[in-house]
């Protein structure tokens, strides 16, 4: 069984942000990914199941290859986890200000 | 929809800088922080009315407030002590939820006059950790989650 993991713990680690940094560009083999760094290549194998348990990798069988690539809907959601925040905040501030305009009179 | 409210949080930081312009002058913004009536105004939504329990506006003062839910059950609260308060100007206090996992974090709060109508208000929210602070951004996102989740489940459950 696949624990669901948490993709903000999964981008929290250095070696799976330079992944997915690499990748943004073009997809890539495991071989290639792996030859990216200096880590053991079952060290990346085990960054790239995570970064693909999460969703943010699709793979691809080619052949004997797995050709890895990003998955742009999965990384936006990352880059918009603080919009609810920020949301929540704005909508605070856009009361306050209708609560003081009417003080104000 | 462009937001009013800016927001910046840098990768692995353990701060976040949240500004916001308000189209009132800076005392007005400044007034709506420190009397408890209006703060409940603008601080209480739909889902939770917020008392102000306790507020001593002065270096080491305390504050407290609460949120009750629609049944009138206390669902959070939130305290800290004051460290510095120039009226009109700034707040430097500690922030503290109460029943939770999450360390105290301290928070600058600076009211500036833009024109004598309009005025910024920057929060500098410190945590202890860059974990920490991205787990606390993480809570309404998680909350709508949450939220959609329990809409899904009623409306499923109506199907029935």
């Amino acid at each position: 069984m696949n624990l669901r993991r948490d993709v903000f713990q999964a981008i929290a680690d250095p070696t799976r942000r330079a992944i997915l940094v690499l990748i943004a560009t073009q997809s890539m083999t495991a071989g290639a990914i792996a030859s990216n760094f200096d880590t053991a290549r079952p060290t990346v194998s085990k960054h790239l199941q995570i970064l693909t348990e999460c969703e943010l990798l699709e793979q691809e069988q080619k052949g004997r290859e797995v050709i890895y690539s990003l998955n742009p809907k999965k990384m936006k959601e990352i880059a918009d986890f603080i919009e609810p925040f920020r949301k929540m905040w704005d909508d605070r501030f856009n009361k306050l200000e209708a609560v003081m305009k009417k003080y104000k009179k | 929809m462009e937001l009013k409210t800016k927001m910046h949080a840098e990768d692995g930081k353990s701060d976040l800088t949240i500004t916001r312009d308000f189209d009132l002058p800076a005392e007005l913004v400044f007034k709506a922080h420190v009397e408890p009536e209006l703060f409940e105004q603008w601080m209480s939504h739909e889902y939770g009315k917020v008392k102000v329990v306790k507020f001593e506006p002065r270096k080491h003062g305390g504050w407290e407030f609460e949120t009750s839910g629609p049944d009138g059950t206390v669902v959070f609260r939130a305290n800290g002590t004051i460290h510095e308060f120039v009226p009109d100007k700034k707040i430097t206090r500690t922030f503290e939820m109460d029943n939770s996992p999450f360390d105290v974090q301290l928070e600058f709060l600076q009211f500036e006059a833009v024109t004598n109508d309009t005025s910024r208000l920057t929060i500098n929210s410190i945590y202890r950790s860059p974990e920490l602070r991205d787990q606390m951004l993480k809570l309404p996102y998680a909350a709508g989650l949450s939220m959609a989740h329990d809409r899904l489940q009623d409306t499923v459950g109506k199907l029935r």
